[in-house]
């Protein structure tokens, strides 16, 4: 019981920072119908310039700083990047984010290297907060909730209450009819795009103590990001928040359970062959739960694209 | 006239002194591992060692016959994959060189030492050697053992046994928690684990024994609650690069304080990344030491090298030994161009490492036998690795480790 406790904590950090990159994704892709194959990359950028600060400043400088200077690079790439791409239709734009994510990759290593970086957590947070039953919680764990929650209840604000927000959504459906209102829709495009990228840097400074900052981060990340905004409903900020909880719980207890196919076939009533090592059907008898957790939120991608195509939450009807 | 011909003569003799110098013979050593992608710093840094151990123990000093001839390292980028090495290998082929080395990953070694052993074939007369200086998967020195290879690492059987040397000394450890990569070399790990644990202390309990997806898993977390779960005294991996920093830090994070016996769990940001919190708890088992330096040549070898290059770790000791080892046997043979001589002079030679002490190559199965230690990570260390203050010291000491490990080699030789 203590350790399911424990797991549904670890699952709800491992979602929430899930949600803070996805959000970012399906906000850009709801304004501009952009899928953003660099947004990872902005994740990865977000970390690297975070620790790069932290060496002068400390952890809270580089906390705050690196993703306004994320969300700067990012709204400097729509402006003068994406924008000049758009014009061509969706399949440039795709090449260009795919471009753009091979080109931060390697910037990255052009000038920090290829190994991980020492990127640590800052010291005032480096205690546990708790313990339950001998595993403890790291409060700087605590403190990723925070930011997270804190985050989505901004943005939700934002979109909902605001007259930003009111603007942002009618020029999701009517850009024309907002822009002859005297609205600047590529300005709001374009700040769309930088308070994105900047999220994806945030989440980058936040998880890169945890999860390591090297080279590869952004791609460890870019696929599964995509699942969840997939599975969530592209554009939907209630998906995305649903979906990545719903993925961090799934990948956490798949890894803590050890379930095997040996269990669950005996259950239904199968016999183990006498020699398993020789059997055609070794591999299915020998699989566990945890080998089987890093597919799980693919099968449930495409268990959603079945069922209910729009995702969870979507509302699109195309 | 007199002019024309004083100069034709001068520029004769400049000629000929030019020629002079360039007729010291060079002798290259292809060097076969990934300088670029992901696991480019594994092979900088190797290639350095090899660069400083030619350097300073064959090249200044004239080692290799009588000064008469120099080693020198040919870079071969292989990406890490073994397709790709398997054209550079040609390639090294075609440039005329018959000495290859290439230690990272053991799928790439296998790739290698297979066609190695198909050129040899074909090609009895103009024979290729294979240096393999740290791809540790024990079959190569077994079922696929062949006479052209040799390897200079300590095999992951051979440090299982000395790491298991270690835990067994422990009377505190009664829980072992292993947990590896979900592939060949986890797997090998994994099984010398429970076969010596259970050899050598059958009284220790294995809580768990799992393999989790190479390079996929994104959070280590619930791996580290199941072993503070599981009541582990003691975890053992053989994993390497992110998984290793991964699986280290998430299972500290956890709060587990008890020691993590690793492979791989230093140099290359590892050190640096686990900082502080895996001082005293993080050892490694490998061959040879850096901390203490065993000799006073070692201190002055290890001092050199941070000088010439002093953004990268003397992380993998053993290799160090390549260079020497193979100029002793051109120096038997009396030339470089016998390959079959070398290799035969190189089979059963004894050698006086300056870091791995006594290391002889086994004649059996070519599997080099030397000091592999247990060390430990802590900020007294004379060596630090990464810049970071902190390094491994040895702390457990097997002089010729597994000296009497049977092979299941059956050397064929030509």
């Amino acid at each position: 019981m203590a350790l399911f406790l424990v797991n549904v904590l670890d699952g709800f950090v491992t979602g929430l920072l899930l949600f803070m990159l996805c959000s970012g994704l399906t906000l850009i892709f709801s304004m501009m119908g952009v899928l953003n194959f660099a947004h990872a990359s902005f994740y990865m950028l977000g970390a690297y310039f975070a620790y790069q600060i932290s060496l002068v400043t400390g952890f809270w400088a580089g906390l705050l700083i690196a993703p306004l200077i994320v969300g700067v690079i990012g709204a400097l790439i729509e402006r003068y990047g994406l924008r000049r791409v758009h014009k061509y239709g969706h399949v440039p734009e795709l090449i260009f984010t795919f471009g753009l994510a091979l080109l931060i990759e390697e910037t990255v290593q052009f000038f920090w290297g290829k190994s991980q970086l020492p990127f640590s957590e800052p010291a005032a947070l480096d205690f546990a907060a708790f313990a339950i039953a001998g595993n403890a919680f790291p409060a700087y764990k605590v403190f990723m909730i925070a930011v997270a929650m804190g985050i989505f209840l901004t943005l939700l604000y934002i979109l909902t209450k605001t007259r930003i927000g009111m603007t942002i959504q009618a020029a999701l459906s009517y850009p024309e009819t907002v822009q002859n209102l005297g609205h600047n829709v590529p300005l709001v495009f374009m700040c769309v795009f930088g308070v994105g990228t900047a999220m994806a840097g945030l989440a980058g400074v936040i998880a890169g103590p945890v999860l390591g900052v090297f080279p590869g981060m952004a791609l460890q990340l870019g696929s599964i990001v995509f699942v969840t905004i997939v599975i969530g409903g592209l554009g939907s900020l209630w998906g995305a928040l649903v979906a990545s909880l719903i993925i961090g719980w799934l990948q956490t207890f798949a890894t803590a359970y050890d379930i095997t196919a040996e269990q669950v076939l005996t259950a239904i009533g199968f016999t183990k062959p006498e020699l398993i090592w020789d059997h055609p059907l070794q591999d299915l008898w020998t699989l566990t739960l945890p080998q089987l957790g890093p597919i799980l939120p693919y099968l449930l991608m495409i268990i959603v694209l079945v069922l209910r195509p729009q995702g969870l939450m979507g509302n699109r009807e195309s | 006239m007199n002019k024309f011909n004083l100069m034709m003569a001068t520029a004769l003799a400049a000629g000929l002194a030019a020629g002079a110098a360039v007729a010291q013979e060079k002798v290259r050593i292809a060097f076969i591992d990934p300088l670029s992608g992901p696991f480019a710093t594994t092979g900088t840094q190797g290639l350095a060692i090899y660069r400083h151990s030619v350097k300073e123990l064959v090249n200044e000093p004239g080692a290799l016959l009588d000064g008469q001839a120099e080693f020198e390292m040919v870079p071969f980028d292989n990406k890490i994959s073994a397709k790709e090495s398997l054209i550079q290998l040609q390639v090294a082929m075609d440039q005329g060189i018959r000495i290859i080395a290439q230690g990272a990953s053991s799928g790439v070694a296998n790739a290698l030492t297979e066609a190695v052993a198909k050129h040899n074939r074909r090609n009895p007369d103009d024979p290729v050697i294979f240096l393999n200086h740290s791809a540790v998967d024990p079959a190569l020195t077994n079922d696929k053992c062949q006479f052209w290879h040799f390897r200079f690492d300590a095999n992951a059987d051979i440090k299982m046994d000395a790491l298991t040397d270690d835990i067994a000394a422990n009377p505190d450890i009664k829980k072992v928690y292993v947990i590896g990569q979900d592939y060949s070399f986890g797997k090998a790990v994994a099984a010398a684990a429970q076969r010596f644990l259970k050899e050598k202390r059958p009284d220790i309990e294995i809580v768990g024994n799992e393999l989790h997806p190479i390079g996929k898993v994104k959070d280590f977390t619930p791996y580290a609650r199941k072993i503070v779960g599981s009541g582990a005294d003691a975890v053992i991996t053989g994993n390497w690069g992110g998984d290793m920093v991964g699986l280290g830090k998430a299972v500290m994070g956890a709060g587990f304080d008890k020691p993590i016996y690793t492979y791989y769990g230093a140099t290359s940001g590892i050190t640096a990344a686990f900082g502080e919190e895996g001082d005293g708890i993080v050892k490694l088992v490998g061959a040879g030491q850096v901390n203490p330096a065993p000799t006073p040549e070692a201190q002055e070898f290890i001092e050199a090298f941070y000088v010439s290059f002093p953004d990268l770790d003397f992380g993998q000791p053993q290799m160090a030994n390549v260079a020497p080892m193979l100029a002793a046997a051109i120096n038997e043979v009396g030339n470089a161009t016998d390959i079959k001589a070398i290799a035969y002079a190189l089979e059963g030679m004894e050698y006086d490492s300056i870091v791995t002490g006594k290391t002889v190559m086994r004649e059996s199965d070519h599997q080099a036998i030397q000091t592999v230690t247990v060390q430990g990570q802590t900020p007294e260390a004379a060596f630090e690795y990464d810049k970071s203050g902190r390094g491994m010291v040895a702390e457990t000491v097997v002089e010729l480790a597994s000296n009497d490990a049977p092979t299941t080699c059956e050397m064929k030789r030509p």
